[in-house]
């Protein structure tokens, strides 16, 4: 029996290099200039899963990325640098989900690949920054968590060792498996694509992608399972349909504002206390500090 | 039906309430007077006797207490299943847990188990109404969630109009801390920790727990707040600091300021350091030399803080603060305070 890590990962928006060209002259986000990316977080996961298979030969790395069809993307970047399989979890019945409704969905497809023996996900994805998911996963799997982890410290007879990150400092776990694990942004950067996964995996892909692929295409992939990525939709899951987008998700967005960027030409302020507090009213009601 | 405000009472190495629950008592207490109803507090831990003491300044009407030895330190199954069943039984209606490495392993957890929403790290919290058209439906005095989404680019309200409790986690210092004058004790409900943990809650194990500091991280910084050559001292960079501290930022620098030695290396801004692209960064007596401004002149807003108004950063900065440091910076920290919620 190899020693399954299922690895949680989402496509996201490029939200942190947010510059001058990524907004719109009228203040609203230009999402073109957003380009998708692996959640930086997720990429300390899959680095952490890689460095628990470097000490378990039979480890084998499964990525679950829940999206539209193009966040297959993800999954053959996470092959390239060492993930064994793939799923894409892939329905318009998920869209509008919350962190409640989303962390259901992926607990089936988590349950639907047991038995595991460590679930790995970044600590949160930066374009909700909720942290959520992880713990909610681990909850409705009914096995313990832990987040904030900073770095895997190796196994210990059956069980792993884990440093987790807090404010002030750090705490050394130990745990059995299965477990949940969600990585910080502190824990080691993922090593970089392997030439020859790039050349085995480049043609893996989803049912979806196999759609609109040429004929020839279609034997290779048979002669090759592994450049299958499993797809999964609401009825692969045998979802209650109800729990999942809108109707299964708690929280609504009541209302968006745009934080607004002011590109005026430059205002020069005096160090007085009335300029001072002025700037820094103009700063808050823009939504850029506070 | 009972409406009440539940705040869940984080527990320092010293064994006091965390600054970040006490400013979410002040806070639930204002929601409270707001929704005429009463505010609670759980605590979990061991040793608690100081608790009671410590929330009383605070409105908090019932305080939970679970205290047993092997619940410090803070242990995320057995306080998820304390805290859940606690919310259950009293029917909560909105719950605050502090944004911390603690609150944020919890309560996603508890929200889970309840099967209820959770908006994380609000900047602020109003009660409201909610319309429905479709189902001509009004929905009274619901917690409206506001926080920055999308990278800090939007400002979202998030409501749970039907399934409650409604939770939210908020950073420190956020929220004012505002103790009341006139002291209360709370009624103390202690709790029986074997009714509501069981061992198989126990089956991670802390082995080590040591303070240790964190790598610095700019690169993913939304606010920065620079310093340059003209800061003038190790000491002066402290105040660059608390400015950080209170905006959620990070220090950055020129590399005239690192060769001086008044700040590490790995803080280097510019051509032979980092480069970042943040919302708001501040430059505090930099002079703005292409070796600085390649590194951060993608930034989305720049407010210069220098003597010489006709220093070249000057020229890409949207806001210029002609002053020193030492003037400038206590204001910004003192106006800050004086206008946030």
């Amino acid at each position: 029996m190899s020693y399954r890590i299922l690895l949680l990962a989402k496509q996201v928006p490029d939200t942190r290099n947010v510059g001058k060209d990524a907004m719109k002259s009228d203040g609203t986000v230009n999402r073109v200039a957003l380009p998708a990316i692996f959640n930086p977080e997720d990429l300390n996961a899959l680095e952490f899963a890689l460095r628990v298979k470097d000490q378990r030969k039979d480890a084998e790395i499964i990525i679950i990325t829940m999206g539209p069809p193009r966040a297959a993307d993800i999954i053959r970047e996470g092959m390239y640098r060492g993930a064994d399989k793939g799923v894409l979890i892939t329905d318009r019945k998920f869209a509008g989900s919350d962190t409640l409704a989303t962390s259901y969905a992926i607990s089936l497809a988590v349950k639907k690949l047991a038995p595991f023996d460590m679930v790995v996900a970044g600590r949160q994805a930066i374009d909700g920054d909720t942290a959520q998911v992880g713990p909610q996963v681990a909850e409705k799997l009914n096995i313990p968590q832990i987040t904030y982890a900073e770095e895997f410290l190796g196994f210990s007879k059956n069980k792993i060792q884990v440093k987790r990150r807090l404010e002030r400092g750090v705490e050394i776990l130990e745990a059995e498996s299965p477990v949940l694990i969600t990585v910080h942004s502190s824990a080691a950067d993922c090593r970089v694509r392997n030439a020859k996964r790039v050349m085995k995996y480049k043609y893996a892909r989803t049912e979806i992608e196999l759609q609109e692929a040429a004929e020839d295409y279609i034997e290779m992939l048979e002669s090759r399972p592994y450049l299958q990525i499993k797809q999964w939709s609401v009825t692969d899951l045998k979802a209650d349909v109800s729990l999942l987008g809108l109707s299964g998700s708690p929280t609504k967005v009541k209302k968006i504002e745009n934080v607004i960027f002011t590109h005026k030409d430059s205002t020069t302020l005096s160090s007085s206390d009335a300029d001072i507090n002025k700037l820094v009213k103009s700063l808050i009601s823009s939504h850029v500090i506070g | 039906m009972s409406k009440n405000i539940f705040v869940y009472c984080e527990i320092t190495e010293e064994g006091h309430v965390a600054d970040v629950s006490l400013e979410l008592c002040s806070k639930g207490n204002k929601l409270a007077k707001e929704l005429g109803v009463d505010i609670n507090a759980i605590a979990i831990g061991d040793k608690l006797d100081n608790i009671a003491d410590e929330v009383s300044a605070f409105g908090v009407s019932k305080l939970y207490l679970a205290e047993d030895k092997k619940l410090f330190p803070y242990l995320n199954m057995p306080h998820s299943n304390i805290v859940s069943k606690i919310l259950q039984e009293q029917k909560a209606d909105i719950v605050l847990f502090g944004a911390t490495s603690i609150g944020r392993d919890l309560a996603p957890r508890v929200a889970s188990t309840l099967k209820c929403g959770l908006t994380a790290d609000c900047t602020s919290l109003e009660i409201g109404d909610h319309y429905v058209k479709k189902t001509d439906t009004t929905y009274k005095n619901l917690l409206y969630q506001i926080r920055p989404a999308f990278g800090g680019n939007i400002i979202a309200t998030i409501i749970n109009p039907d399934m409650h409790p409604q939770m939210a986690t908020v950073r420190e210092g956020v929220m004012k801390l505002e103790p009341l004058k006139k002291k209360v004790k709370p009624e103390v409900i202690k709790i029986d920790v074997n009714k509501y943990v069981s061992k198989s809650d126990f089956a991670i194990s802390i082995i080590d727990r040591k303070i240790e500091a964190q790598k610095v991280n700019i690169k993913g910084a939304q606010i920065i707040v620079a310093g340059g050559y003209g800061v003038g001292s190790k000491e002066n960079f402290s105040l660059l600091k608390q400015l950080a501290d209170l905006l959620g930022g990070e220090v950055g620098a020129s590399r005239a300021a690192v060769d001086s030695g008044f700040v590490d290396h790995e803080r280097q801004i510019g051509q032979t350091g980092v480069t970042v692209r943040p919302k708001l960064y501040i430059a505090c007596g930099i002079s703005g030399a292409v070796q600085h401004t390649a590194g951060m002149d993608q930034s989305a807003q720049i407010i210069s803080i220098n003597n010489d108004s006709e220093a070249p950063i000057s020229k890409i900065a949207d806001y210029n603060i002609v002053g020193s440091i030492n003037e400038v910076i206590p204001k910004m920290i003192k106006y800050y305070r004086q206008n946030s919620k």
